[in-house]
């Protein structure tokens, strides 16, 4: 029987991009910089924790908003590391990595027709999401003249009647760029101004380089109008865990339990203790691996731009999004010649819009062995 | 530690133009730094880690821990006594340890019988050396921080966003 699907799912994903991440996972042999995770493996006492959780027989549900325990451990980090005030009980809310918090977050406030301010080049699934919720999301171009920086003047444009919320993401994922404290106050201002509600991917916080990460909550009268979004994907190496939180004003964390108690009823347990264990004792791990991180920054970067692959140079997550108009190809174009001829994945610009045309994402969540294998292939390829 | 040493603990031979490359530092002043610490001691010596267990046509040697009990001297101490039996070739390491004996030393042979011969005719006559207790090492798992078991390549996706 030949279903309908609708319209609305029809409409999603750009089918090229599918067609060629089938075409990476077919292949062998291949170096990777197309990879979204750390390289890392969990750090070992928060795998353990989970053994142990097991053996002890913890495997029920939870609570739907998470347990207590972790929200309290996350309320507890938040005041030390940033001295945000949340409540673990009414302003706290576990999720399945930040993507499930956004879909709540969308599907929460968005009556039909709704528009979200999102800018470009942004995580994949910002704009399909806020589609799926009914809503409409506006996009608003960054370009490298700003360092790939949403501009205070361009949220200003983008205003319109019926925008209602916005959505940020830093350190962003695919270009690496964050915000300092001076640039964020900036972007409060206009967002106080307009009344907007904001959702605020942070999810690669503590993968801030070159100064300290602020979280947009933590700017004075911002608190009440941002959803603070985090996780322990990137920070822990957890990816597969799929824990996440948001934390935010409690009539909205209240709505987004009512979806998430129906669709999800709550995280994995298991994984809910590894979150507790990781917030408990992993601040060296976090640190040794940023080190890393930043090394691996230094490296690429410099490489890139060594092979006339003009690169900026990001302030955090693990990517860099250079650009590959030199080649005369376009991205999508570059990167399958690129992987048919060298073996060397990355994934095209136009993945995360279609105003990132000519760039790629390469991940350097790969060792520095790889990376200096992977730069000589590429060379190799320009040549 | 300082990131240049944290780099080379992990890889001696990365040279030091690459050393300036991750950390943002001159190359000069990556040479000057290790120079520093190579001529203060902080760098003993740069050595390889080798799995014996996988070397083709030679035998693995045996080690051995040894608790070695002694009686202390007279205003030097155990360090005397620590000189004399850490200055044997066979003793890969000596430490002084608080509890039930004084020095645990790590103790390399060709056989069984090498490292028994040193302990029976070297060690234990050894004047201050009240007793020892030897334990042969059956299986390495773990040295100096390295798994020595060649782990399973971890699967990651080789692309997602």
């Amino acid at each position: 029987m030949d279903f309908e699907i609708s319209k609305k799912v029809e409409k999603l994903a750009p089918s090229g991009i599918r067609a060629f991440f089938d075409l990476v996972l077919g292949m062998k042999d291949v170096i990777s910089l197309g990879v979204g995770e750390p390289d890392f493996v969990t750090p070992w006492h928060i795998r353990e924790a989970a053994i142990y959780s097991l053996e002890q027989g913890m495997t029920s549900y939870t609570s739907n908003k998470g347990m207590p325990e972790l929200r309290k451990q996350i309320t507890h980090f938040l005041k030390n590391r940033y001295g945000l005030n949340y409540d673990w009980d009414e302003e706290v809310l576990i999720t399945v990595g930040v993507s499930e918090g956004l879909d709540l977050a969308f599907r929460a406030i968005l009556n039909p027709g709704d528009m979200v301010l999102v800018p470009e080049p942004n995580y994949v699934s910002y704009a399909p999401t806020v589609e799926l919720a009914g809503g409409k999301a506006v996009i608003l171009k960054t370009t490298i003249d700003n360092g790939f920086k949403i501009m205070p003047e361009q949220i200003e444009k983008g205003i319109t009647k019926g925008v209602k919320a916005m959505m940020i993401n830093y350190p962003c994922n695919p270009t690496g760029v964050s915000y300092t404290k001076a640039e964020l106050s900036k972007i409060a201002r206009i967002v106080k101004k307009h009344n907007l509600l904001v959702l605020s991917d942070e999810v690669y916080d503590e993968l801030t380089y070159d100064f300290d990460h602020t979280p947009l909550s933590s700017i004075a009268g911002m608190k009440g109008r941002v959803l603070y979004f985090n996780g322990f994907s990137k920070s822990y190496a957890m990816t597969g865990f799929r824990v996440g939180y948001v934390c935010g004003p409690s009539k909205i964390v209240a709505a987004m339990t009512k979806i998430h108690q129906y669709t999800m009823l709550c995280v994995s347990i298991t994984g809910q203790i590894a979150a507790i264990e990781a917030l408990r004792h992993s601040h060296a791990s976090v640190q040794e691996m940023k080190r890393e991180y930043k090394r691996r920054r230094a490296y690429i970067v410099d490489a890139l731009n060594g092979l006339g692959l003009d690169c900026h140079m990001p302030q955090g997550a693990f990517y860099v999004f250079p650009s590959v108009k030199k080649t005369g190809q376009n991205s999508m174009d570059f990167a399958r010649d690129l992987l048919k001829k060298k073996k060397v994945a990355l994934v095209p610009g136009v993945a995360f819009g279609s105003s990132c045309e000519g760039y790629v994402r390469i991940s350097y969540a790969s060792s520095y062995e790889n990376l200096k294998e992977a730069i000589a292939r590429i060379k190799n390829y320009l040549e | 530690m300082d990131e240049i040493l944290e780099i080379l603990s992990n890889d001696a031979r990365i040279n030091a133009s690459e050393i300036a490359k991750l950390t943002g530092n001159s190359k000069d002043a990556v040479q000057k730094a290790i120079k520093k610490y190579e001529k203060n001691g902080t760098i003993v010596k740069y050595k390889t880690v080798i799995n014996p267990d996988l070397l083709e046509g030679s035998r693995p040697r045996v080690r051995a821990l040894i608790e070695v009990s002694i009686s202390p001297q007279k205003n030097v101490g155990f360090d005397n006594v620590a000189e004399r039996i850490y200055s044997f070739p066979e003793v890969t390491s000596c430490y002084l340890v608080s509890g039930a004996y004084d020095l645990l030393l790590v103790v390399e042979g060709e056989d069984l019988q090498t490292v028994s011969n040193f302990v029976a005719s070297k060690l234990s006559p050894m004047e201050n050396v009240r007793s020892t207790s030897t334990h042969f090492l059956l299986k390495k798992y773990k040295e100096d921080g390295q798994i020595l078991k060649k782990t399973a390549q971890r699967r990651r996706l080789n692309i997602s966003y």
